[in-house]
């Protein structure tokens, strides 16, 4: 009876979770401080002031402008199933922070401007150095996580680095990274997204502004989890973080990312870049609550948010694992990938999409497999509201050396009401006839009957939507680390709010 | 406690009436029981009282403690204490049993105003009334109604009622499907619930769930109306003589 207990207090308790809050999205407010800002539009002196500001090797900045050299010559893709208007990337600011946050800039977080700390308070993000965590109210646990805090293009501070440091984990900002670590960050970065990847990811080798960095040494079972809270404040500001993270042989690490922005009735640009460099046995656990502002009813405002994100196993028998919830965004375009280079690596994709009013999102995974007796699930929960339209798409790709390579694919659509979409996209290579693809598909309407039902017994109809659709996406939540699932619970309530009735 | 008054419901969809003047009076704790042929409105009596969708009401009343019914919303009604054991209790994957559960108790104790229960309580109540029910905690823990039989479904049904302590009980056809080991477990289990307050309307086709739970009273319903009504000795003439001979005595 005991394991019942703690499973189903979890859900009780995010019950109350979702009860307890109310209006949309809570997020959207904005943070009245002084900024600088790079000046409008993009050019060779905008990446060189960039890397000037993070006053970063000259390797960095070479780097950087090479890949702008590239990026003038690419095209925006548009194979995927969104449409927005065409964005102007002459009328974005690519770098602002905080005035507080220039060259002489706070010691330590206890210097850091109290507006800034106020912002994250507001958000729920412990940036003090107690057992707590990001989001809705969690139970009192003894569970540590160290905060990196990025505040549009700089990082404001990372807790428990002394804690972490001595466990020789290195997690600290991207900027201070090159700083301190440069041969690391040298010899990784663009080592699993190059910087001709695609139009967004060359993008972003040539303006990321900050980011996360993240070294685990080989046998180091990281002592906490780690954590990045993304936030945009900045109007007509891109945002363009960059996070590496390297899990030597033999160690393992669990990483969660949140991000949450202001309602601005312009969009604005997040364009990201993630790179795991997983080796021998290691094993990294990366969780995303994706809630950026999704833009009002009618479709104005939001982010758009373009993201790559790929996984090297380059070890055998290293292990990634991907979960995200992406509730927010008014257009998201995003494939967190596993390259399956070790034999016998395994690599997991466990999302939620949800896309309400005018919401759009085109996600899901590759899975390369190269190595022998590789393994990959994936488990994709899409829910569509309003007039959302989202798709899945997902590459999995069996090489000819993949012998005995196994593929289990679940691809589950969720329609609210008549007006929305859903769309599944798989592509499926084989090379090898010793491997495995399996693939199930559903799509399900949230049924009257079951809504009635839930009504009869008290609930009313937006807690009877909640209980259905979470529900429906029970496995993925269980894949998210405790807290996170609670936190990842309520916002599937509160992101279909007014989807019925 | 439930005042129908010449209750008059079409379909929404459709230009059909389906109950043309129903009248109906039950007294705190007591059981009623409607029998009818098929298609003769009785369900559709379970679905206005609980507030489906889908019917349109063109005539009549519906008072529950001198409260209208007819204006409120299902969530509402059940607050205020109605209950409906449903036929075909619908399948919730995902969503444990007694997720459910405790998420109905506490909304309906919150909208009436009083304290939600904690889990520790909650536990120690569920187990209770699932233990008499013969309900095993691998059935509390499996999602709602998925994989169910009919006997699993319907005594979940009345775990439901038991935990929610609602003043009118609505069973509709609570027997349809059951074994006589199961009826017997479902009929203990709501008898159990008769406390001289709580009040029951039994709809079923048949006498012999009525062996098991007593009824004050019986009524004929055919053709979208309460055609007879009396004692028990009504539903044993029925499973003798079938309709026939009341409908022709009507008539």
């Amino acid at each position: 009876m005991t394991d019942m207990i703690a499973k189903e207090g979890v859900e009780a308790e995010t019950v109350e979770a979702v009860k307890s809050l109310s209006g949309k999205y809570k997020y959207g407010f904005s943070t009245d401080i002084e900024s600088e800002y790079a000046p409008l539009g993009l050019d060779e002196d905008i990446v060189k002031l960039i890397s000037k500001k993070n006053d970063e090797p000259e390797w960095m900045l070479d780097w950087r402008l090479q890949a702008f050299e590239r990026w003038k010559l690419m095209k925006e893709p548009e194979w995927a199933m969104v449409d927005y208007p065409k964005i102007n990337f002459q009328d974005i600011y690519y770098y602002s922070r905080p005035k507080s946050m220039s060259e002489d800039k706070p010691k330590s977080l206890d210097d850091v401007d109290p507006k800034l700390l106020e912002t994250y308070a507001k958000l729920g993000i412990p940036l003090k150095e107690q057992a707590l965590l990001a989001g809705v109210e969690a139970p009192k646990s003894d569970r540590k996580v160290a905060v990196d805090a990025v505040f549009d293009s700089v990082s404001v501070g990372t807790t428990f680095q002394k804690e972490l440091k001595n466990a020789g984990v290195i997690f600290m900002s991207i900027s201070e990274a090159l700083k301190e670590h440069p041969e690391l960050v040298k010899k990784y970065i663009g080592s699993v997204v190059p910087q001709s990847d695609n139009f967004y990811a060359t993008l972003n080798s040539a303006v990321f502004s900050d980011g996360s960095f993240v070294y685990i040494p080989e046998g180091v079972k990281c002592p906490m989890e780690l954590s990045t809270y993304f936030r945009i404040n900045a109007e007509n500001t891109g945002q363009f973080e960059r996070t590496l993270i390297i899990a030597e042989k033999g160690s393992s690490v669990s990483y969660l990312e949140g991000c949450t922005a202001p309602k601005r009735d312009v969009a604005q640009l997040h364009a990201a870049v993630v790179e795991l460099v997983i080796l021998e046995d290691a094993e990294i656990k990366y969780s995303t609550v994706q809630n950026w502002y999704p833009g009002d009813e009618n479709g104005k405002g939001g982010i758009y948010n373009f993201v790559t994100k790929r996984a090297d196993c380059r070890g055998d028998r290293a292990k990634v694992m991907w979960t995200q919830v992406e509730t927010g965004s008014a257009v998201t375009w995003k494939y967190p990938s596993c390259i399956l280079r070790g034999n016998a690596s395994q690599g997991e994709f466990y999302s939620i999409a949800i896309a309400n009013n005018m919401q759009q999102a085109d996600t899901g995974t590759k899975m390369i497999h190269l190595g022998k007796n590789t393994k990959s699930r994936i488990v994709s929960k899409g829910i569509s509201a309003g007039k959302a339209q989202n798709t899945y798409r997902g590459l999995v790709s069996m090489h000819p050396k993949a012998a005995n390579a196994r593929n289990y694919t679940q691809c589950d659509s969720l329609l609210i009401g008549d007006k929305c979409g859903a769309h599944t996209v798989p592509y499926i290579e084989v090379k090898n006839n010793t491997a495995r693809v399996e693939h199930e598909a559903t799509t399900s309407k949230v049924d009257d009957d079951q809504l009635f039902y839930c009504r009869q017994r008290g609930m009313d109809e937006e807690e009877a939507v909640a209980l259905v659709v979470n529900g429906f996406c029970k496995e993925v939540l269980q894949a998210l680390p405790m807290e996170f699932a609670m936190e990842a619970q309520a916002l599937v309530a509160i992101s279909l709010e007014g989807s019925v009735g | 406690m439930l005042n129908i008054k010449n209750l008059q419901v079409g379909l929404e969809e459709e230009n059909k009436q389906i109950l043309k003047g129903v009248d109906l009076n039950i007294g705190e704790g007591e059981v009623h029981a409607i029998m009818g042929p098929n298609g003769s409105g009785k369900s559709t009596t379970s679905y206005v009282l609980a507030g489906k969708d889908g019917y349109e009401i063109t005539g009549g009343t519906v008072e529950l403690n001198g409260h209208n019914l007819l204006d409120m919303d299902p969530e509402e009604r059940a607050a205020a204490g109605l209950f409906l054991a449903f036929q075909y209790p619908v399948e919730i994957p995902g969503v444990g049993n007694m997720t459910f559960l405790r998420t109905a108790v506490n909304a309906q104790r919150k909208a009436r105003g009083e304290k939600e229960l904690t889990a520790g309580e909650f536990l120690k109540t569920v187990r209770e009334k699932a233990k008499s029910l013969k309900i095993d905690s691998d059935m509390l823990k499996r999602p709602v109604n998925v994989g169910f039989s009919g006997g699993e479904k319907k005594r979940n049904e009345i775990l439901q009622m038991a935990m929610l302590e609602p003043k009118m009980c609505v069973l509709d056809e609570t027997d349809s499907g059951l074994d006589v080991d199961a009826m017997k477990l479902v009929a203990e289990g709501v008898n159990a619930l008769r406390d001289g307050k709580r009040s029951f309307l039994v709809i079923t086709h048949y006498q012999r769930l009525l062996d098991h739970i007593k009824p004050d009273v019986v009524h004929i319903m055919a053709n979208g109306r309460i055609i007879k009504s009396g004692g028990p000795e009504l539903a044993l003439e029925v499973e003798k003589n079938g309709y026939a001979d009341i409908l022709a005595e009507v008539a």
